[in-house]
């Protein structure tokens, strides 16, 4: 494969393009690289940062300044305190920026409020395909996070295939509900912006109300970038829905029957994203149209014995999946396939992901907590969210002190409901713990908490 | 909080606790409590269950600058406030 050796940070051919809606107001690509000139010039010496820009458009400008001033970003599932410890001793030089009250325990370089205005013709950078402009991090089984460099070819040539697959170019405005700190908002809600020419939304509506207003600012056409539990929420409270021209869900599975709902009432095709931490985006489908997954342009799954490697397209060399994967197509080498679920190990809540392995190293690296064991929730409906259940054996530890010290260590949506004492867990010989047996004792101390409560 | 408004705290503090199955009783609740974080711990996904069971109790629909910005729900008390102001059933 031939690679060109640079690519713009930008892929819009004017500068009076617009490259993002602050509201209803466009923000120009004039505008927008003079504030990443700006913005690059004023940052602190480190190399590496944590962007906390709570607006998606500044969030955009210092990552763009990050990236033309050779920064990288690190992308951490969470921001807890030991997070950023963690963060801290794998990059010393660490810095965060913010756009408002950072509630982190780093150095941090406040947001211009202001700015200069921009040159009257400022160029597009162009930025080096090998130059890493990001790491993003998996749980580790040992409660450090496993980085994973991002490369600026790889990452571009990733989001024009996710642009190409879903029409996705000059003229749309993109909405998103997740956040851009997370790999599925980078890819969708800013890169793929950038490099399709099409225009971002600086916010992030959160109550379905929102949302719709939202929506109904932009022009069209008009995309919205979500998850199956904001598209929940916004189909059950809103009577009525702008039209959108093109739906994307990510991070959890959609039931067919949602997807169908969405369709029919916002009018317009929903697709979903699959993807992973160490690939980035794969493959996507058109849910109502069938459960099969199609990979993006140039992407192959390929059956080795018990491993499943993802390569082609931009994927810099062949990375092993851990999910449950069927190809479809009767060859070890597939472009299409079914997904029957993640790794018995990973752990994802309303798009958060973690691994049981994780946050039981968290949980038994709590002084006073002698033992102790996460588990999955056993409902399995895809539309819904369920929580963790934890057993701790922990005799001089009172419940609200236990779940502040993991509120420190793990983030809130993996945090156990319930957090359940016992006297021992039932480890076998060899210390492991059966999960029939520790299903069955949680079935009990749930049937026995059950005939506690008041009728 | 004016008398009147007891009521309407305990009817949001048991829908807080119904709709989330929390383990706490609504009497639990303090009033001036953070609903989120150290308080009473709800996270965001918990605090747009809240939203659609208020919307569809009350009429109305709860707003927010931007995702960050929740801070209708940093108390039960300011909850209930925003509820009384705004409620039109």
């Amino acid at each position: 494969m031939t690679a060109l050796s640079t690519l713009p940070l930008i892929a819009h051919r004017h500068l009076d393009a617009v490259v993002a809606w602050r509201g209803s107001t466009p923000v120009s690509v004039r505008q927008f690289l003079g504030e990443v000139e700006y913005v690059a010039g004023q940052l602190p010496p480190g190399r590496h940062v944590l962007n906390l820009c709570g607006d998606r458009y500044r969030f955009t400008v210092a990552l763009a300044a990050c990236i033309v001033s050779g920064r990288v970003s690190l992308l951490p599932s969470t921001h807890t305190p030991e997070m950023v410890r963690q963060m801290q001793r794998i990059a010393p030089d660490v810095f965060c920026i913010a756009d408002q009250g950072a509630d982190v325990d780093l150095p941090t370089f406040r947001y211009p409020e202001s700015m200069p205005p921009p040159a009257v013709t400022p160029a597009i950078p162009d930025i080096d395909c090998a130059q890493v402009i990001a790491q993003v991090f998996t749980s580790g089984s040992t409660g450090v996070p496993v980085p994973h460099v991002k490369r600026w070819g790889s990452l571009v040539r990733n989001v024009r295939a996710e642009a190409q697959r879903l029409g996705i170019g000059v003229g749309h405005a993109i909405l998103g509900t997740v956040p851009p700190q997370h790999m599925y908002g980078l890819e969708s809600t800013v890169l793929m912006p950038l490099q399709s020419g099409a225009a971002l939304h600086a916010g992030r509506p959160f109550y379905p109300a929102d949302i719709c207003a939202a929506l109904a600012s932009l022009p069209r056409p008009r995309v919205l970038v979500t998850t199956p539990y904001h598209l929940r929420a916004l189909l059950t409270e809103q009577a009525t829905l702008p039209a959108v021209d093109q739906l994307l869900s990510a991070t959890a599975p959609l039931s067919q029957d949602l997807a169908e709902e969405a369709e029919n009432r916002f009018g317009t095709p929903l697709h979903e994203i699959y993807g992973c931490t160490e690939t980035g985006q794969l493959a996507s489908r058109r849910t109502t149209a069938g459960l099969e997954w199609q990979t993006l342009s140039d992407i192959r799954l390929r059956r080795e014995g018990q491993t499943l490697w993802a390569e082609g397209g931009h994927i810099d060399r062949p990375t092993c999946l851990a999910d449950v994967i069927e190809l479809t197509g009767g060859s070890p080498v597939s472009t299409t396939f079914l997904l029957h679920g993640r790794h018995a190990d990973q752990v994802n809540i309303a798009g958060k992901r973690t691994s049981l392995a994780y946050l039981n190293h968290q949980l038994n690296a709590i002084p006073g907590v002698q033992d102790g064991i996460f588990l999955l929730p056993q409902g399995d409906s895809p539309d819904s969210i369920h929580r963790l259940t934890a057993l701790v054996v922990a005799p001089g530890l009172i419940p609200s002190a236990l779940t502040q010290a993991l509120r420190e260590r793990i983030d809130p949506v993996f945090l156990p409901r319930p957090l359940l004492f016992v006297d021992a867990l039932p480890r076998n010989a060899t210390g492991k713990l059966p999960s029939q047996i520790t299903q069955d004792l949680l079935t009990t101390l749930q049937a026995q908490s059950a005939t506690r409560e008041p009728a | 909080m004016p008398e009147t408004n007891h009521e309407l705290q305990n009817e949001v503090a048991g829908l807080i606790v119904s709709t989330l199955n929390l383990d706490v009783s609504p009497e639990e609740i303090q009033p001036d409590a953070s609903l989120y974080g150290e308080g009473l711990g709800l996270d965001s996904i918990d605090i747009l269950e809240v939203a659609l069971v208020v919307s569809k109790r009350f009429g109305f629909q709860l707003r927010a600058d931007n995702a960050d910005n929740v801070s209708i729900f940093s108390s039960l008390a300011s909850l209930t406030r925003h509820i009384a102001a705004n409620r039109e059933k």
